[in-house]
C-alpha cells in the first residue's frame, strides 16, 4: 500500500518510465512494506486481540450457545472498548436481529458477525466522500493539511511521521508551526522535523498563528513545496475563541491556495473517551475536518472511539498512530482493524 | 449528546413521578437510564455495575423519609452514592519536616503532567506557604525539558537545569539541590508513556525507592474513557499514588474517569485542572463532581427539592457527612493560616467598624491573648498526626499527651483546642442549615477553597454563649410565635 497517493510530477514519471525497476519489482517491493506495516498494525493491537477472543471463547465454552450471559459479556467488551453506548446498542441489536432469524449459530459466526458490523461502519465513513490527496488537481501547490485536536492527543507527533511518510515517497514537505500557544512546542517540533528530514517554518512564542501560516504558504510557494503541513495549538473544542482562530486560519489559506486546507485531521487519542465525539462534531463545524487520526493505539486503549465517530460523523480514520518511531504512523485498516478485535 | 441524555432520564425519572409508590419496574427502568449516563460519561463499565447494583440494594432495603416522593428518594441515593464514592478525604498535600518534600506527578502522555507540575508549584507557593523547585526527569520526549523550563519561568518557580540524560540522576541530584540550597519541596516531573511499557515503570519505581516522595500524583486526562481504570490501576499496583489530578475538566467532557479511578485505587481525587492559565487549578469538591456525572441542572434542582424536604434529622446526618469530609483539622489550620496572611489582628480589627463588635471594641491586649493562643493553636494541630487531623475523634488521652508533648502546650490546651474545633462545625452545620447565609458561605467557602475563619480558634468561654442552647432558644421562640 502506498502511504501517500500524490506524486511529486517529475520523481513520478522517473518511476513510470521504469530506469531502475519493473513492475513486478516494484510491486513486491510495495507488497513487503505492506506486510510489514500490517505484521506491526497487528502486533500494536494484538494484547487487545488476545483477552477479549479468550474472555469470549472461555463463556461460550461453559454455556455452550448464544445466551444473554454472552451478549452481556459482549456488550461490556465493547462498551470498554470505548464505542460507546449508542454504537454498541446499534451492533447488538443488529446480532440479536440475526440470531433470531437463525443466521448465528456459533461463536465464531457471533465474531464475525460483529466484526462485519464495524467493518460495514467504518467502510460506510469512508465511502461518505472525503477528500484526499487524490481528489485534488495535482497542479495545485502546495497541498494544505492542517492537523487539529485537543491537547495531548499527539498531533506534534503525527506531523513528524506525516512529513516523514510523505516525504519518503519523493515528495517535498514543509512543515509550519502555527501552535504559538503552548510552551516549547515549536522546539519539540523542530525535533520531529530535523528527524524527517523537513524545513520547518517558525516564529516566536505567541504570535498570530494565521500570520505564520501566511508566511509558511509564501516559503512554500517560493520552493515548489509539494506537501504543507500545519501544526495547530491544541485547543479544548468548546473554547470558542480558539476555535475562531482555526477559522481565520482556514481562510488565509483559502486565499493563498486553491481548495486549501485541502484536507483537516483531526487528532484523536485512543484513550478518549466519549467526549471524542463532541470533539468531533465541533471541530467539523469549525475547521471542516475532513478525516481522524488514531494515535497511541499501541497502549491498551482500543479507541473504539473512532467507530462511534465513523458512523455518527461518517468520518473516515486515514492514519493511525501505533508506536513512538518516526514510521510508526500506517493508513487505517477498516478490515484490520476490526479483525485484530475479534479474531 | 448531553442533552439528548438528560432528556432521557428526566423522562425516566419523571415517569416515576406519576406514581405514589415505587415499583420494582420502576426502579429498574430509572437505574438502566442512570446506568447508561454513568457508561456515557466514560465511567468503568464494572464501577457502573456495581455502583447500580448498590443503588437497587439500597433502594430496596429503603427506610422510607417522611415528605419524600419514592422518585425522589431514587434521586437522592443516587446522589449520596455518588458523593460518597468520591468523597471523603481531604484534597490537602501533607507535608513533613523532610527537607525537600517529593512530590512525583506521574501519568500517560498528554494527559498534561508538566502543565500540572506547574500549576501545582504556583498553587503550593501561593496557598501552602512553601518554596518549590520543579525538575524534569523525561529525557525521552523532545523538548520536554524545555517545556518545563518555560513553565516554571512563568510561574516564577526555580527549575532544576542539568546536562544528564539519565533520570535517576537527575532526581537524585534534583534533591542534593533542594538540600543544599534549602527548597523544602521538590515536584518531580515524569516522562509519560503508556503504561504498559515496562522500562517506565521501572525508572518511577527507581526514582521513587531514590528520591521518599511524600505524594505521587496520578495526572488523568478528565476526558480519557474506559482505559483510565487500566493505566489508573497499573500505576497504582506499580508505584503506588496517593492522589490524583484531574486534568482539561474545563472542556465539556464529564469526566466520568474520576469515579472509576477513584473506585478503583481508592485515593483521592486530590486537584481539577481547569484551565490554560497557570493558576487555573482547584482543590476537589466531591459533591460537584457527582452533579456533573449525573449531568443536569435538572436533577440538581430536583437534589436540592429533595435536600430541603428532608426531616431535620436526616438533614444533621447529611451535614455531619458532609462536615466530616469537608472540614478537618487541616482546614481548620489552614483558615488560621489564610487569616494570619491578612496580616495582625489589631490592624484587620482596626479596620473593621465598631457595630461589628457591638460597640466595643476589642482591647489591644485581649487582641495580643488572642494572637498568642492561635499560635499555640497552630502548634498543637502541626503536632498532630496526618489521620489524627483527619478524623479528630481518634484522639485519645495518649494521643493527647503526645500532641500536648510535641507542641510543647498542656494537655487542657489541647483539650480546649479540640473543644473549640468541635464548636466550628457545628457552628458551620448551623449556618449551612440556614437559608440564605448558608449558601452564601457555601459559596464563599467553595471559591477560595477555605475563606476566613467562622470563628476564631479560641474564645473566652464565658463570653459567648453556648452556641447550641442559643439555637435551641431560638426554637423555643419560634413555636411559642406558632402557638399564639
Amino acid at each position: 500500500m502506498v502511504f501517500w497517493r500524490r506524486k511529486r510530477q517529475d520523481s513520478f514519471s522517473t518511476s513510470v518510465l521504469g530506469l531502475d525497476k519493473t513492475i513486478e519489482e516494484l510491486k513486491a517491493e510495495e507488497e513487503k512494506i505492506e506486510k510489514e506495516f500490517s505484521f506491526r498494525f497487528a502486533r500494536a493491537i494484538e494484547k487487545t486481540r488476545v483477552s477479549i477472543s479468550e474472555k469470549l471463547d472461555s463463556i461460550f465454552a461453559g454455556s455452550k450457545k448464544i445466551d444473554e450471559t454472552l451478549l452481556e459479556e459482549l456488550e461490556e467488551i465493547l462498551i470498554s472498548s470505548d464505542l460507546g453506548v449508542s454504537t454498541t446498542t446499534h451492533i447488538l441489536e443488529s446480532i440479536r436481529m440475526k440470531l433470531s432469524r437463525g443466521q448465528i449459530n456459533d461463536l465464531q459466526a457471533l465474531k464475525t458477525a460483529i466484526k462485519e458490523e464495524i467493518v460495514h461502519i467504518l467502510q460506510e465513513a469512508s465511502l461518505s466522500g472525503v477528500s484526499n490527496e487524490e481528489s485534488f488537481d495535482p497542479k495545485v501547490k502546495p497541498y494544505v493539511i492542517m492537523v487539529v485536536g485537543v491537547n495531548g492527543v499527539g498531533k506534534t507527533t503525527t506531523i513528524g511521521k506525516l512529513a516523514h511518510r510523505i516525504k519518503s515517497e519523493g515528495n517535498q514537505v514543509l512543515i509550519c508551526a502555527a501552535d504559538t500557544f503552548r510552551a516549547a512546542a515549536n522546539d519539540q517540533l523542530k525535533v520531529w522535523a530535523e528527524r524527517a528530514g523537513v524545513s520547518l517554518i517558525q516564529q516566536k512564542q505567541g504570535t498570530d498563528p494565521a500570520a505564520v501560516l501566511f508566511d509558511a504558504i509564501k516559503s512554500a510557494k517560493a520552493r515548489n513545496i509539494d506537501v504543507l503541513i500545519v501544526d495547530t495549538a491544541g485547543r479544548l473544542h468548546n473554547k470558542s475563541n480558539l476555535m475562531a482562530e482555526l477559522e481565520k486560519m482556514k481562510r488565509v489559506a483559502a486565499r493563498e491556495v486553491e481548495g486549501a486546507p485541502h484536507e483537516t485531521l483531526l487528532v484523536i487519542d485512543a484513550v478518549t473517551g466519549q467526549n471524542g465525539l463532541e470533539q468531533a462534531r465541533k471541530f467539523l463545524k469549525t475547521s471542516n475536518v475532513t478525516g481522524i487520526v488514531l494515535t497511541k493505539l499501541d497502549g491498551t486503549a482500543k479507541g473504539g472511539i473512532a467507530v462511534s465517530i465513523a458512523k455518527e460523523l461518517s468520518l473516515p480514520i486515514r492514519y493511525v498512530g501505533i508506536g513512538e518511531k518516526i514510521d510508526d504512523l500506517v493508513i487505517f485498516d477498516p478490515y484490520k482493524y476490526a479483525e485484530n478485535l475479534f479474531a | 449528546m448531553f442533552e439528548a441524555l438528560s432528556e432521557k432520564i428526566k423522562k425516566s425519572l419523571g415517569s416515576l413521578r406519576a406514581g405514589r409508590q415505587l415499583t420494582a419496574e420502576q426502579v429498574d427502568a430509572a437505574l438502566r437510564e442512570i446506568r447508561i449516563a454513568l457508561l456515557e460519561a466514560d465511567v468503568s463499565y464494572k464501577v457502573a455495575r456495581d455502583f447500580v447494583e448498590r443503588i437497587r440494594q439500597k433502594a430496596e432495603g429503603q427506610e422510607i423519609w417522611k415528605g419524600l416522593k419514592p422518585y425522589e428518594q431514587v434521586v437522592k441515593i443516587v446522589y449520596d452514592e455518588l458523593v460518597e464514592l468520591m468523597g471523603g478525604a481531604s484534597s490537602r498535600l501533607i507535608f513533613t519536616r523532610q527537607i525537600p518534600n517529593v512530590v512525583m506527578i506521574v501519568g500517560l502522555q498528554g494527559s498534561g503532567k508538566t502543565t500540572s507540575t506547574g500549576k501545582i508549584a504556583l498553587w503550593l507557593k501561593n496557598n501552602q506557604e512553601r518554596n518549590p523547585v520543579v525538575v524534569s526527569t523525561d529525557v525521552y520526549r523532545p523538548a520536554a525539558r524545555e517545556q518545563l523550563k518555560i513553565v516554571a519561568e512563568a510561574v516564577k518557580v526555580p527549575f532544576y537545569e542539568t546536562d544528564s540524560n539519565e533520570p535517576l540522576e537527575i532526581a537524585r541530584n534534583a534533591v542534593r539541590y533542594c538540600q543544599q540550597l534549602g527548597y523544602d519541596t521538590l515536584l518531580i516531573d515524569t516522562a509519560g508513556r503508556l503504561h504498559i511499557d515496562e522500562d517506565l515503570m521501572v525508572e518511577l519505581e527507581k526514582i521513587k525507592a531514590e528520591t521518599k516522595p511524600i505524594e505521587i500524583l496520578f495526572v488523568a486526562d478528565a476526558m480519557t474513557g474506559q482505559d483510565a481504570v487500566r493505566s489508573a490501576e497499573e500505576f497504582h499496583r506499580r508505584i503506588g499514588i496517593t492522589g490524583v489530578i484531574l486534568t482539561k475538566m474545563d472542556g465539556d467532557s464529564r469526566g466520568g474517569a474520576a469515579l472509576s479511578i477513584k473506585a478503583v485505587t481508592n485515593q483521592p481525587i486530590k486537584f481539577v485542572g481547569v484551565g490554560e492559565k497557570y493558576d487555573a487549578i482547584e482543590p476537589f469538591y466531591p459533591d460537584r463532581i457527582a452533579q456533573r456525572i449525573l449531568g443536569m441542572g435538572d436533577i440538581l434542582t430536583l437534589i436540592e427539592e429533595v435536600q430541603t424536604k428532608l426531616d431535620e434529622e436526616e438533614a444533621a446526618k447529611q451535614l455531619e457527612k458532609i462536615r466530616r469530609s469537608q472540614f478537618t483539622l487541616d482546614d481548620f489550620r489552614e483558615q488560621m493560616r489564610q487569616f494570619n496572611k491578612l496580616g495582625s489582628m489589631s490592624k484587620i480589627i482596626d479596620l473593621l467598624p465598631e457595630q461589628f463588635f457591638g460597640g466595643i471594641k476589642p482591647k489591644k491586649e485581649d487582641l495580643e491573648k488572642i494572637e498568642y493562643q492561635m499560635k499555640r493553636a497552630a502548634a498543637i494541630i502541626d503536632s498532630m498526626t496526618r489521620q489524627e487531623r483527619q478524623n479528630y475523634k481518634i484522639i485519645d488521652a495518649s494521643r493527647k499527651n503526645r500532641i500536648a508533648k510535641g507542641s510543647g502546650t498542656t494537655i487542657s490546651e489541647v483539650n480546649q483546642l479540640l473543644r473549640q474545633y468541635e464548636k466550628t462545625l457545628q457552628m458551620m452545620s448551623k449556618m449551612k442549615r440556614s437559608g440564605l447565609l448558608g449558601q452564601l458561605t457555601d459559596k464563599f467557602m467553595g471559591r477560595f477553597g477555605g475563606g476566613l475563619p467562622h470563628a476564631f480558634p479560641f474564645e473566652s468561654e464565658d463570653n459567648q454563649e453556648d452556641s447550641k442552647s442559643f439555637a435551641k432558644k431560638l426554637k423555643k421562640k419560634k413555636r411559642h410565635k406558632k402557638k399564639r
